[in-house]
Formats: structure tokens, sequence, C-alpha cells
């Protein structure tokens, strides 16, 4: 029967063929599931007992929620504190980088090596650096100073920006090499011709550099800020006896659905959680985009 | 899309053409001595976890780089225990076939999208696209209860399943197929070659650098993922190096030498592979991240 059909037909025949089990699986792991979590988020549901609905019930609870709403300051925090940072950070050192010759690729070897780690690996180093006396290495450099001991950890003001660090630093190799990816596609002559005309390179770097990165430095904003919405592993290592303290001061939303979905079982509650997630990455994503597409 | 073609170009520019040559001035030197101390802190963590893992206890606070007496008593011990061993295993295992799955079906998916015509083509390149914008933290929760009902929790199966295919390595592979001539596809159909065989024999060899740099993201990323393993696995020895890490690290306390030694084992793995293959991962990483 197949000997019958034409080219065209044969292509077709072979492309089902080719995408049977892809589709299969795109259905079955991937949109059966989204359905299934947006379903859950409008039921009451332990895990255990009976599975009933419960229209938006969930959602009100969260809007009532306290925490709810420290864990939403959270997570934005971690973004607006961690994209603007490890993007100026890379730009920085990508930058210069890209103006050296000697040793250039050792150099950059350091710079990418910590985004080869694995982030719970680091987030336990980063732990212990973090000690107080005499265990932590920065707080055993500040004695050794004479510069008092600092809290990091155990405040409820300094445990975010101290495990945020740590991602910021894994992060940063990946984006200098992206940075210098698109340093290198600008085109020499525009240097060239500015520096005929005598142009001074802080403005060789606003007028040509930094107009022409456009595209790299929105595709690097966008990454890093879903990477930066979606933290967990180092939230989650470096806060193991009391995940997201002290007093939820470090608590992301990914941790907040871990908790509720996995310690508490109330999965209708973290369903609707993480379609909250879902609905804050899309629009974040779609600004970026747009402001992607007005350059 | 207009990103990706502007720098295309520049992952091989990277590599290949060097910054123009300047004089050695003051200023050349200042910047150079700058990075370099930039890049020795960025490696001090990795640094510290290493010389770290080489002190006995009692050594452990100081700040000194290199140890008085180095051991690997710390190896031995946590070796010895057996569980790293199994955790390393199951990470290996688990990370492999992921990779081996994702570089057929991803190329696969890949290749049908690009170089077939066929009705609801547009439909399935949309629908695989589109669940890029569905994060994993969505899912763990039908993930975990589809497991629960099949039996799934506790297994390797149970860890992999997610992984599988992924819309991002799809996407790269379609991308790079574009590249490949369809008269050399045409040219092996009068040859008599089947399909199958034509994607195998002739236009997977053409790809071989985007599938390289698939299987170091895809490989990396299951290495180092952790909350779906956490979440599926419930008996020590069905943990992955990260889950077992985070356990072992509460239970070790304030061992900060046995912690130390943990994370070792579970990255410097990655940083030798690095190490070794250093222009052509860094050539991975500009291509799949300008495609992806």
């Amino acid at each position: 029967m197949y000997r019958n059909l034409s080219i065209k037909q044969k292509q077709i025949v072979w492309a089902w063929a080719f995408l049977a089990l892809p589709v299969l699986f795109y259905g079955v792991i991937r949109f059966y599931p989204t359905g299934n979590a947006i379903l859950i988020s409008f039921q009451d549901w332990n895990l255990l007992g009976e599975r009933n609905w419960s229209g938006l019930e969930n959602y009100i609870k969260l809007w009532n929620d306290p925490v709810f709403w420290k864990v939403f300051k959270n997570t934005f925090l971690y973004l607006l504190l961690g994209t603007p940072i490890s993007l100026v950070i890379s730009f920085v050192i990508a930058y210069h980088l890209d103006q050296l010759r000697f040793m250039h690729g050792f150099l950059r070897m350091l710079y990418f090596l910590p985004f080869m780690t694995s982030a719970v690996a680091m987030a336990w180093v980063w732990r212990w650096f973090y000690q107080p006396v005499p265990i932590g290495l920065f707080n055993n450099f500040l004695a050794s100073l004479g510069i008092p001991q600092i809290e990091f950890l155990n405040s409820t003001t300094n445990a975010l920006p101290s495990v945020l660090a740590p991602a910021v630093w894994a992060g940063l190799g990946f984006q200098v090499i992206i940075f210098m990816a698109g340093l290198r596609a600008i085109p020499r002559s525009y240097y060239e011709a500015a520096r005929i005309d005598g142009v001074s390179t802080w403005t060789v770097l606003s007028e040509i550099t930094l107009p022409l990165l456009k595209p790299t430095i929105v595709f690097i904003v966008v990454f890093s800020s879903i990477g930066f919405l979606r933290i967990f592993d180092h939230v989650f290592n470096m806060t193991t006896n009391n995940p997201g303290g002290p007093l939820n001061a470090t608590k992301p939303l990914v941790l907040m659905i871990y908790d509720t979905a996995f310690t508490g079982y109330d999965m209708g509650y973290a369903a609707a959680q993480t379609v909250v997630l879902f609905v804050i990455l899309l629009v974040v994503s779609l600004i970026q985009l747009r402001i992607l597409r007005d350059r | 899309m207009a990103v990706v073609e502007e720098i295309r170009a520049s992952s091989e520019a990277l590599l290949s053409a060097k910054a123009p040559r300047k004089p050695a001035n003051m200023g050349q030197i200042i910047r150079w001595l700058l990075l370099f101390g930039g890049g020795i802190l960025m490696v001090m963590p990795i640094a510290y976890m290493i010389s770290t893992s080489l002190k006995w206890p009692h050594e452990v606070y100081n700040v000194n780089l290199i140890p008085v007496e180095p051991t690997i008593e710390n190896y031995t011990f946590v070796l010895e225990d057996g569980r790293f061993y199994g955790w390393f295993i199951n990470s290996i295992i688990i990370a492999t076939i992921t990779t081996i799955c994702n570089l057929l079906f991803d190329s696969l998916v890949g290749y049908t999208l690009c170089k077939f015509r066929f009705p609801g083509r547009y439909i399935i390149f949309i629908a695989i696209l589109s669940t890029l914008m569905i994060p994993t933290e969505m899912l763990v929760i039908p993930w975990y209860l589809m497991s629960q009902q099949f039996g799934w929790l506790d297994t390797y199966w149970g860890i992999m399943f997610p992984g599988l295919m992924t819309a991002f390595g799809t996407f790269l592979m379609k991308q790079f197929f574009e590249t490949v001539p369809d008269d050399f596809i045409e040219a092996a159909r009068i040859d008599g070659l089947n399909e199958l065989q034509i994607w195998w024999t002739v236009a997977m060899p053409l790809v071989k650098p985007a599938l390289a740099a698939l299987a170091i993201f895809v490989f990396l990323g299951n290495w180092t993922a952790f909350i779906w393993p956490l979440i599926v696995t419930n008996s020590v020895e069905m943990y992955t190096l990260p889950v077992g890490l985070s356990g072992f690290g509460d239970e070790a306390d304030v061992a900060w030498e046995l912690i130390m030694t943990g994370a070792a084992i579970s990255t410097i793995p990655t940083l030798i592979v690095f190490l070794i293959f250093q222009r052509f991962i860094i050539r991975g990483v500009v291509m799949a991240g300008l495609k992806g």
C-alpha cells in the first residue's frame, strides 16, 4: 500500500511516524499536566481526602494570606536585585575582557567556571562562608581585620541578599560569555569611524556599543529574570533548618509552592500558587518581549 | 529570532577572532590585573570547597587556602559510607539516559519540523514552542500525582520522564537543520535511502556541533537538577547527588569538611569535563544560549 502513495503522501506518513511518540509525550507530560494544575487550583484537596470543587476559594485564601504577600515581595526582590546587579557586573567584565589578549582564554575560564557547578553544592559552600565565628570564612576574615561580625543568614534583613549572592555568582559566567559574543558581533568599522572622528570612549560606549547590544541585553534580562523568579535550590539548601527563614525573610514563591504541596499536602492551594507563578512569568516575559520588538 | 540572526556569526568570532592588538600600556596592565583579581575571586568558593575537603577537622576553621597537612581522609570516609557512591551512579545513569533521549527525540522532531511539509506542521511547532512558557514548578504537582497513580514514585523512570524531550532542544535542533541544504536530502532520496536513514546518516552528522551543545546543556541540567528528584524520590538509595547532598548536609550538621567533600564530589566531575572541553563548551553555550 505504501508503494502506491505519491512522494508527497509518503512524506506525510513519515512525518507523522516520526512525530507520533513526541506528540504523545508533549500531550501527556506537558499539556495535560498544565490543564490539570489549573483544574486542581479550583479544588480543595489534601491528597488523602476527597477532591471537592471550591471555586475561587484557593485564590481568595491566597489573596488574604500575609505569608503570600511576603513571599511575593521576596520573589520580586530576588528579581529586582539580582537582574540589574548581574547585568551590570557581567557587562563590565565582558567589556574589559573583550579588549584584552594576554591570557584571554584563561581569564574567561576563571569567570565561566562557577557556571559549571551544581547549585546545591555551592549553596552549602556559601552557607559555610556565612557561618558566625569561628566557623565561617567571611566572619573569620572580618575578625582577623578587627571588623565586627556580620549576621548573614540569621538576620531578616541580610539573609535575602546573602542567599542571592551565590545565585548571581553562578550565573555571571554565562552572561559574560553571551555579552562577549554580542560585543564581537558589532562591526569593527563603527569603532574605526568613531576613532577617526575623535569621539571619546564614553560616547562610543553610550552611542555605539550599548544601542547595538540591545538584543543581547534584552536576552540576558529575560533569561536571568526568569531564573531569579524561579529561585529555589539556593534558598532551600541555605536554610534547610528552617526553609525560607528566618521568619520567611528569604522564602520565594517556588519554596512556598513546595512547602504547601509536599509538606502541607494542600494540593489545591499549592496549585493556585503555581498558576500565579505562571502568570507572573508570562507577564514579565511578555513585557520584555514587547521591549525587544520596539527596538 | 532577530537576536539569533544578528549574533549568529559571533559564536565563531568569539573563539577565533582576536581582539585588536593594543600596545601594552599602563591602562591595559591595570585592566588585566583587575580582571585577573576578579577572576581569582570568582573561583575562590570552588577553591575553598576543594581545600576544605582536604583538611583535617581541626584545621577547617583556619582561613588558609592551602591545607597544612592535606589528607584524603574525608573522601575515604564519605565514600566508604556507600551512599555517595550510589547517588553518584544514580546521577550518572539518569543524566546519561536523559541526554541520549533528548539528542534523539529533539533532533528527530526538529528535523521533521524543518524538512517535511505536512498538514499540522505549524500547529505542532507552535504547540511545542509554547511549552517553553510553562514553568516546571507548575507541573510538579500533576507529575507527582501521575507518578503516584502509575507507581513511578521512587524509580529512575519517575525521575527521568519529565525531561526526556525539551522544547528548547527541539527549537535549537530545528534552527540548525535549517543549515542543512535540501539538495543533500533530495540526493539521498534518489539514492534510495528511506527517511529514517536520511535523518540518521545524512542530516545528523552535519549538525554535530549542535548535538554537542545540546548534550552539554541537557547533561549539566540533569546533573544539577534538584526540585523534581527531591519530590519524586523517597528512599535514600534512589536519591540523585544534589538531593543526597542536601540531606547529607543537614545530617552532617557542623562537620563542614565532610559537607565540602560531598559538594566537591558532585562538582568536580563537571569541572573536569569543562577543563578538558573548554573551548568546545563555551562555543556550545553561546550557540545554545543565543538560539534557545
